[in-house]
This record gives structure tokens, C-alpha cells and sequence, in this order.
């Protein structure tokens, strides 16, 4: 059962993933790009990280892919469909894939695939808030620092339009 | 429990199953009526409508939705910080408070940016 | 192996149980509770008016040759509106982008009734040992379900918005999913007290802590109080339960509560695009909003996720905030017995009270409901930069604050 909806759920990722490249239309490539999110946070619940797959649903889904929809639907889409294929940039991405799957190929076998995995844990927000408060006290302040860098970036990017 | 969530897969698959059935329901259903040129028309009001540039938007609503998803991963930072607090102040004392305390403040500082620059003013 | 023997296996068990539990609460519970609070609200907005409302359409006795209708005060109007719905023309004008106009309003629909998933609707039930809590899914994450579900439904509405290719579709699209945004973060941040004080995001659990240590919003709770005491007139026992029920630290968190359930309950009128939130249809400037281009079922199905968002956002209210199934002294699916008739088995006790606490629950639903009506037929509405500066100024600030008074009092003063 836990195997069949691996596989399901994988290749809804995976099938979506790719519509975000394939598909012309901008809109249908950010929804593609939902529905793929959608696909990997089952695929942590799968995994027994509740907390993670909800937070993969909260932020990613329903807040950043709303802006995306957002900025996308305000562009001239008449524009985009009819831009032509750019061929740098084609073997360039081309050139980025075969090396990542040539990693992956060199990668993969070195991890331990039939290990089981770690002692799972009953409830999985108090551990991350536990180890989030105790162990990585320290990472969790910087990542507010990066949050107050990005929110003054966003002020200052707009800060023509504003006035 | 993995277990608990096959409740819910069922119920997605519940929720999507109805809202098809209704539409196609009301495709059987519905009455066809005829088509004519201003029926297929989009509605301004009973005029014909001006198929101008599209609107032109304030940044404004960007500057809202990515301020949104900022401080939208704060609240997600204080569900496992809620859910642990009163067990960690019992063993470890007063630390997580003062941790999220300084996280909080960090973004306010963002948050005082952004509103004595105007970024969250609509008046004008 | 035989039928009834598989049937009990635990993993086939919960999966008959809840797809029962899953149809019941949808089309026994929601979709009824959706069409009475349709007419609820044109009975209430009549009442509130002076005027009377929808009172014709009731028993159609006439087709079946009787010389009169019943008119049964209108009810007959639940009915007839959806059925009204479903027999329209289907039209999609050609205008727009056929695709996405024709997922959106299954997209704003659908998440509102996932949240239901999560909600408990009753006890839990039990059968010989077999624990059936009667809500579809007991998960430890049950708030963020909620919170992530119904981060989700935007997307009905800006690309409702978006693919009528229409004007007004489109700014009320764009200024509803900005608004949602925007209240998400006061929704979000207003509950966090809820959790700190009872250590669990489960909805269920939380419930029972109510239910033991008195309702989020009304913390006095007498220990060991029960009715005999009431009946027998033994004060001093009533004194001293009242006694073991005060604490300090209960009277310093209850200000914070309140301030948490006023600002959530609050930011669920903006979520759930409430007057005096409702800026996405205002009709005077938007004609309908995002739906303006729907007719027929795209309609009503706008229609329908907007109320049972409602329903389903009070339910969230009255679970976190209102005890949920809970009434004092009232036992719950623990019972094994009811009111002590001997005939009913401890099973069939265990189901009653259920069932009573699903009463409660939808009760408090309705009171909830009544509120949202009494609200939009009575205050005006915000204009858009009032709308916005509300929510980012003062709400985000004030449940900020809130939180932080909260964990300080939990952490200074013990029980």
C-alpha cells in the first residue's frame, strides 16, 4: 500500500515537474508547479514528516506560488507565447541535467538504500521544536537574520513604485 | 501514525468526486440555451466592453504577497515552538522564550522597514 | 477468512468507518447545514430589515392534486434553490479561458470541504475496546491541516478572476487572494496561545483539555462539580469543587484568550470574504467580483465553498475556542451508560452520548453561523487601504504581542 502511493505520488511529481517545463502557457506551468508540491509533500507524509509536509503545503503551495501566479498573470502573456526557442540556452540547461544525472549515477549507490530508516518518531512537531530550541538554537536566529534581509530587499527593490 | 492520514485520502477523494458529479450533473441537466454574439460577451455593465491593455496593478499587492510568505514562515517557526514550550520550560528553563523572543524582534525590524517606508500604506 | 473477520482488521476497519464518517459529514451534515444557512440568511436579513422573507416555497401538494401548498415558513426554499442551480444552462461564454474557468470554481470549493476532514465532530465512541472517534481523520497536525487546506483555496478565486478575461472578475480575484493573504497571517499568529497552553496541534485533544479545564474563552471551570451536587442542594461540596477549579494562573491567561479569540474570530470574517470584509463582490464597484462571468453549477459551487467555509471556519472557532462537542456535565462517548436504562448496551450508550455531542457541536455551529449573518446585515463595509492597514498594522501586532504575554505568564506563574 505505502509502496503503491510512493509510485503514485512520485510520478505525479515527476509528471507535473516536467509540465512546468514543457507546457507554454506561464499559468499552466506555476499551477504544474503546485500540483508537483502537492505530489512531494505526500510524498514526506509518506515518509513520517508530517510536520514537514504540511509546511511543504503552508508555504511553498499556498504562499509562494500564489505570488508566482500573482506576478505572472500581470505580465503580457501574448508576449511570452510567442517568443522563440532560445538555443544557448537549451544546451546550457541540457548540459546542467546530463551533469546532474551523471552525479546522481556516481552518488546513488553509495548510500545504503535497504537500511531502514531512523527510529521514527510519535510526534513529530515537538521533536523538531525540541531540537529547533535546544541543538539548533543558533542556525534558527541566523535564519531570522536572512528573513529581515529579505524583507528589507523586497522594500527596497519597490521602493521607486512606492513613492 | 502514516495510518491516520488514509481517513483523509479518502476524503479527498470524497470531495473531488462530488464537485465533479455536480458539474457534470448540471452538464446533463442544464437546459441549453441558445448562443449569441453579446451573450458570449464578457459583462461590463451592458456595454459593449472595451478590450483594452489589461489593468495595470500597484506593486503594492506583490509587496503584500512577498511580505506575506516572510512572515508567514515566522508563524510557521512558532507551531513546534507553541507545541513544546511549556514541556521545555519545565526541563530547560527560560531559553526558548528569549529565543523566539530575539527571532521576533530580528523580523520586526524588517517590519518597521517596511511600514515607515510605506510599503503597507494604500491611501495614496 | 470470513467477511465480518476482515471487516475488523484495523486497517480495512478505519477505512469503511471513515468513508461512512466522510459521506455522512458531507452530504448528511454540510451540504444541509450550507442550504439551511442560505435561507437562515435571507430569513434573518428579512427579519433584521422588517420584512418577511421567503415563505412560499414548501410542500408542492398541488402537483399531486391537493387545492393548496403546504408552506412549511418557506423551508421548502433549501431545496429548490440548489435544485434551481442544477437545471440551469451550463454556459461557458467564449470569451474566456475555458480551461481554468472550468476548474476554478471546483478549486474554491474543494478545499473548503477538506478541512472538514479534521474537525471533531463528536467524541470518541467506543465499541467493546474498539475506539471510533466520530471526526474522519485524528491526526496530531490537525490546525495545520486547516491552516495549510485553506491556504489553498486562492487559487479558485484569482483564477476565477483571471480566466474570465473579464475586468471586474479580475480586480475582485486580485483583491480577494491579497486580502486572504494578508488575514492568514492574524489567523495564523492569534491561535498560538491556543497551543502553548495545551501542547498539542491535535483537535481532538485540544477539545478534551477543554472539556476537563474549562472552554478557551471561559476558563472558570469547577473540578469534580456534577449535577447531584446542583440537585441535592450540597453547597459546601459545590463551594469547595468551585474552590479546586480557581487558579491565578487561569484569570491571568484569560485576557490574552479573549484577545486571541477576537482577532481569530475576526480574521475568519476577512478569510471567508464576510461582510464587512466582503471587498472581493462588493457589488457597487465589482458587480459579483471573480464570479461575475458564472452561472448555473460554476456558481454554485462559488457559492457552496463559500459557506461551507463558513461552516467549516466556525467550526474551527468553536473547537479551539468554544469547548467543541463539549457541555458541562454532559458525559462523553466514555458513558457506559444512559441515564441507567437497563436495555441499552454500554456500546449503545457510548454511540448516544456521541451523537449528543455532535448535537452540541453542530448547535454551537449554528450560533457561530447566526453571528456571521447578524454581522453582515448589520455593519458596513471597509474600504480596501481600511481593510489592509486593519489587518497589518493592528491585528498582526496585537496577536504578536499576544503570544508573547501568554508565554510569559505560562512560564511565571504555575498552576
Amino acid at each position: 500500500m505505502e509502496v503503491a502511493l510512493f509510485w503514485i505520488f512520485a510520478a505525479l511529481m515527476l509528471g507535473f515537474g516536467a509540465a512546468v517545463i514543457f507546457l507554454k502557457s506561464p499559468v499552466s506551468s506555476a499551477l504544474s508547479l503546485v500540483v508537483s508540491f502537492l505530489g512531494l509533500a505526500a510524498l514526506f507524509l509518506l515518509l513520517d514528516a508530517f510536520f514537514i509536509g504540511i509546511i511543504q503545503v503552508l508555504v511553498y503551495a499556498g504562499a509562494v506560488m500564489v505570488l508566482f501566479l500573482f506576478i505572472i498573470m500581470l505580465l503580457d502573456l501574448k508576449t511570452e507565447r510567442a517568443r522563440k526557442i532560445n538555443l544557448p540556452a537549451m544546451i546550457g540547461g541540457l548540459m546542467v541535467v546530463v551533469g546532474f544525472v551523471a552525479l546522481l549515477v556516481k552518488l546513488l549507490p553509495s548510500f545504503d538504500i535497504a537500511k531502514p530508516a531512523l527510529a521514527r518518531p510519535v510526534n513529530d512537531v515537538a521533536s523538531v521544536g525540541m531540537l529547533l530550541f535546544s541543538d539548533y538554537n543558533l542556525p534558527f536566529q541566523v535564519i531570522g537574520v536572512l528573513l529581515l534581509v529579505a524583507t528589507v530587499g523586497v522594500v527596497l527593490l519597490s521602493r521607486k513604485e512606492l513613492k | 501514525m502514516l495510518i491516520d492520514f488514509l481517513p483523509i485520502l479518502l476524503h479527498v477523494v470524497v470531495a473531488v468526486g462530488f464537485a465533479t458529479v455536480v458539474l457534470v450533473l448540471n452538464i446533463a441537466l442544464g437546459r441549453a440555451g441558445k448562443r449569441t454574439k453579446i451573450k458570449d460577451t464578457a459583462y461590463e455593465c451592458g456595454v459593449i466592453p472595451e478590450p483594452g491593455p489589461q489593468p495595470r496593478f500597484s506593486v503594492k499587492f506583490y509587496l503584500v504577497a512577498m511580505l506575506f510568505i516572510l512572515f508567514d514562515i515566522e508563524v510557521v517557526f512558532m507551531y513546534p515552538w507553541a507545541v513544546v514550550y511549556r514541556d521545555y520550560i519545565a526541563q530547560h528553563g527560560m531559553l526558548i522564550f528569549w529565543s523566539m523572543l530575539s527571532f521576533v524582534i530580528i523580523l520586526l525590524f524588517g517590519y518597521a522597514y517596511a511600514v515607515k517606508k510605506g510599503a503597507l500604506e494604500w491611501g495614496r | 477468512m470470513n467477511l465480518s473477520a476482515l471487516a475488523m482488521q484495523p486497517e480495512i476497519f478505519l477505512a469503511w468507518t471513515s468513508i461512512i464518517k466522510t459521506l455522512v459529514i458531507v452530504f448528511g451534515i454540510v451540504l444541509p447545514i450550507v442550504s439551511l444557512t442560505v435561507f437562515a440568511e435571507r430569513k434573518v436579513c428579512a427579519f433584521i430589515q422588517d420584512r418577511v422573507g421567503p415563505n412560499r416555497v414548501g410542500l408542492p401538494t398541488t402537483i399531486l392534486g391537493f387545492k393548496k401548498d403546504i408552506r412549511l415558513l418557506g423551508l421548502g426554499q433549501m431545496i429548490a434553490d440548489p435544485i434551481k442551480l442544477l437545471l440551469k444552462e451550463n454556459f461557458i461564454p467564449n470569451s474566456v479561458n475555458k480551461f481554468y474557468y472550468y476548474i476554478a470554481p471546483k478549486l474554491a470549493m474543494i478545499p473548503a470541504l477538506l478541512v472538514l476532514a479534521v474537525l471533531p465532530f463528536g467524541p470518541n465512541v467506543f465499541f467493546g475496546d474498539i475506539k471510533v472517534p466520530l471526526m474522519v481523520a485524528n491526526v496530531d497536525i490537525g490546525i495545520l491541516w486547516v491552516f495549510a487546506i485553506s491556504s489553498l483555496g486562492v487559487y479558485g478565486i484569482v483564477l476565477a478572476g483571471w480566466a474570465s478575461n473579464s475586468k471586474y472578475p479580475f480586480l475582485g480575484g486580485i483583491r480577494s487572494s491579497s486580502q486572504m493573504i494578508s488575514y492568514e497571517l492574524a489567523l495564523g499568529l492569534s491561535v498560538i496561545p491556543v497551543f502553548l497552553i495545551v501542547g498539542t496541534l491535535n483537535m481532538q485533544e485540544i477539545v478534551v483539555w477543554q472539556r476537563e479545564n474549562g472552554w478557551m474563552v471561559a476558563p472558570f471551570w469547577p473540578k469534580g462539580f456534577s449535577l447531584e451536587q446542583l440537585l441535592h442542594g450540597d453547597f459546601a461540596a459545590i463551594g469547595a469543587s468551585f474552590a479546586a477549579g480557581f487558579s491565578v494562573q487561569r484569570l491571568l491567561i484569560w485576557v490574552p484568550m479573549l484577545i486571541s479569540f477576537i482577532v481569530f474570530l475576526i480574521a475568519m470574517f476577512a478569510e471567508t470574504n464576510r461582510v464587512p470584509f466582503d471587498l472581493p463582490e462588493a457589488e457597487q464597484e465589482l458587480v459579483g467580483g471573480y464570479h461575475t462571468e458564472y452561472s448555473s453549477m460554476g456558481f454554485a459551487l462559488f457559492f457552496l465553498g463559500e459557506y461551507a467555509a463558513m461552516a467549516a471556519g466556525s467550526g474551527v472557532i468553536v473547537t479551539l475556542f468554544l469547548g467543541g462537542w463539549s457541555l458541562p456535565f454532559i458525559p462523553d462517548g466514555s458513558a457506559t451508560s444512559f441515564f441507567g436504562i437497563p436495555f441499552i448496551p454500554a456500546w449503545g450508550a457510548s454511540l448516544l452520548w456521541g451523537l449528543i455531542g455532535m448535537t452540541i457541536f453542530l448547535a454551537k455551529i449554528a450560533a457561530m453561523l447566526f453571528l456571521f449573518i447578524w454581522v453582515r446585515w448589520t455593519l458596513p463595509r471597509f474600504r480596501y487601504d481600511q481593510l489592509m492597514k486593519l489587518g497589518w498594522y493592528f491585528f498582526f501586532e496585537l496577536a504578536l504581542v499576544n503570544i508573547f504575554i501568554t508565554a510569559l505568564i505560562l512560564a511565571l506563574v504555575k498552576f
